[in-house]
């Protein structure tokens, strides 16, 4: 299972590893609560996280290994139009600054763990937190399973071959997850982050000086897209709207997710996110930046297998083999971060609003704990065999269809927060049309993203969950208007016995 | 003081008007006017948003 391996290099990437393992375990002494043994604990840490536990534990989960490979991955195949990342993780944080707070509040008031607590919560209906439920632990499972992938190219990239190591960092992984709750990610982030920043700095001052600067840098992509005949250094007039749409839909959804949600829920206030607000874009800075190693992989003149080989072959190709290694541990424990998060995540919902809404409406904080923690184990293990055993594309495929689907759940999670005029009933309906409409928009798209509407001599092409969203808000303020009718007709305000929160 | 809100938009008008920025010239440093433009958009919102933190209400 050894190929060319690079000692030095592994020396490094075991020490970095073996040190986060054992962080992972101590974390669940850290802020050492009176028993881990409670929801809020577990799956939430407590919500005791400052501004910088925040920082570093957010921007760890947001900005995954699989964005460090990934997104310099389409930069070097496409140009230009892979950088969308970019304006999407900056457009992102007003609407983190004005949404956010609010729900902490309204979380913390009521003692939400999750998103579908809160779609109970403030609507009273079991069906919509079901809907919202699902919708997220299905939308995580493939994200759970792409940080896998970038894990899996850092290992391999060290000469290791087989799933066998894979395998062993995800159990160890598993194990303190297990055993610390969101405690460990937090801890770990902490390094996690600090390696990244220092291998992209390290990366932007130094490859480009190899390689003759940014403006060869940028020459020599631009001459291996015209040799190629597709992509380019700037957008073609006709990616414009799939450029802002992909960006804008892409920033709605990102934090309609388990995992980032839950983070946002476990910090100690409102004044932290917002601070975070503005303090987190200094990630989106360095994503840009490593958006930019896609090109640098043009002007290197590698000849990559596959796309997602453009980072680590950079870096063996540009690094000495200890500082290599340096960066793939970087990268492998990247991983470790968002995939624990995203398990906790998974397993809170299943606990919160699965067990306790069907299976056990009696069980205590500590019960709900124990579900939690078992099921994160589960989640975790159904995306290792997802990997293991299923083609990669599928879990491609299900991640984009992931992002559609989690948009979806975007009015119900953000309206109630502006209006209480909207009910359950409204909101379950959009939710239906957004969710089904948008997976035939994939569907239709061989699972492109991108669906061009066709109005007479115009075509316009753009995000099809921004397509589903728009139909789910329409469809939700026409049943919303025609219940309200109904009910103004029948002159019985059903809604006032309703739990509502604003 | 609520008008200081309106702030927030800046980001998306700046960086969802495509055309705007998709040109080569002026370059900075090597990097095409595209990418110095958009990277400048992270300190800008960044700045905006501390402006809306500092200057609007919020209850703590």
């Amino acid at each position: 299972m050894i190929g060319e391996v690079d000692y030095a290099a592994l020396a490094v990437f075991v020490f970095f590893f073996v040190l986060v393992t054992a962080l992972g375990f101590v974390a669940a002494r850290w802020r050492r609560p009176k028993t881990l043994a409670h929801i809020d604990e577990w799956g939430l840490g407590g919500r005791q996280f400052g501004p910088w536990i925040s920082w570093f534990l957010i921007g760890g989960d947001l900005y995954t290994a699989y964005t460090v490979i990934a997104v310099p991955a389409l930069v070097y195949a496409v140009g230009a139009f892979g950088f969308f990342a970019l304006p999407y993780t900056i457009i992102v944080y007003p609407i983190v600054f004005t949404i956010m707070p609010a729900l902490w509040k309204l979380a913390k008031e009521h003692h939400y763990v999750t998103a579908a607590d809160v779609a109970h919560g403030a609507y009273g209906s079991r069906p919509l937190e079901l809907a919202i439920a699902v919708t997220g632990v299905i939308a995580t499972m493939p994200y759970i399973a792409l940080q896998l992938i970038g894990m899996a190219a850092a290992i391999h990239a060290l000469g290791l071959e087989g799933e066998l190591p894979l395998v062993a960092a995800f159990i160890v992984l598993a194990l303190y997850t297990y055993s610390s709750g969101l405690r460990a990610p937090a801890l770990i982030a902490f390094v996690k982050d600090a390696m990244i920043y220092i291998v992209v700095a390290a990366a932007i001052a130094l490859i480009p000086l190899k390689l003759g600067g940014y403006g060869a840098v940028f020459a020599a992509a631009e001459a291996a897209f015209q040799a190629k005949g597709s992509g380019g250094i700037l957008l073609t007039p006709d990616q414009y709207l799939p450029y802002a749409s992909l960006a804008l839909g892409s920033a709605l959804a990102s934090f309609m997710y388990p995992h980032t949600l839950t983070v946002v829920f476990a910090s100690s206030g409102p004044d932290v996110i917002r601070k975070n607000a503005f303090l987190l874009p200094a990630y989106t800075l360095l994503l840009g930046l490593i958006a930019l190693l896609g090109f640098m992989g043009h002007a290197a003149g590698l000849k990559l297998a596959n796309n997602n080989d453009v980072v680590p072959t950079l870096f063996k190709t540009m690094f000495p083999g200890w500082f290599a290694g340096f960066a793939f541990a970087a990268i492998a424990i990247g991983a470790l971060v968002p995939a624990a998060v995203m398990s906790i995540g998974a397993a809170n919902l299943f606990a919160r609003n699965f067990w306790r809404a069907y299976v056990d409406p009696q069980i205590t904080a500590h019960g709900e704990a124990k579900v939690a923690k078992t099921a994160s184990l589960a989640v975790k293990l159904g995306a290792l065999l997802v990997i293991l055993f299923l083609p990669t594309q599928f879990a491609l495929d299900l991640q984009l269809l992931g992002g559609l689907w989690i948009l979806q759940t975007f009015p119900t999670v953000v309206f109630g927060l502006f209006t209480s005029w909207f009910r359950a009933g409204a909101l379950l309906a959009g939710w239906a049309v957004g969710f089904l409409g948008g997976t035939w928009l994939a569907w239709v798209n061989n699972f492109k993203p991108l669906h061009t509407l066709t109005f007479g001599e115009h075509h316009f092409v753009l995000y099809s969950g921004l397509l589903a969203l728009a139909a789910n808000i329409v469809v939700a303020l026409v049943v919303n208007a025609a219940l309200e009718r109904r009910r103004a007709a029948s002159g019985v305000a059903k809604g006032a016995k309703q739990d509502r929160v604003n | 003081m609520r008008l200081i809100w309106l702030l927030l938009l800046i980001p998306y008008i700046a960086l969802l008007s495509v055309p705007l920025y998709n040109h080569k010239a002026p370059a900075l440093f090597g990097l095409p006017f595209f990418y110095w433009y958009q990277l400048a958009f992270v300190p800008i919102t960044s700045l905006l948003i501390y402006l809306v933190y500092r200057l609007a209400r919020h209850d703590r």
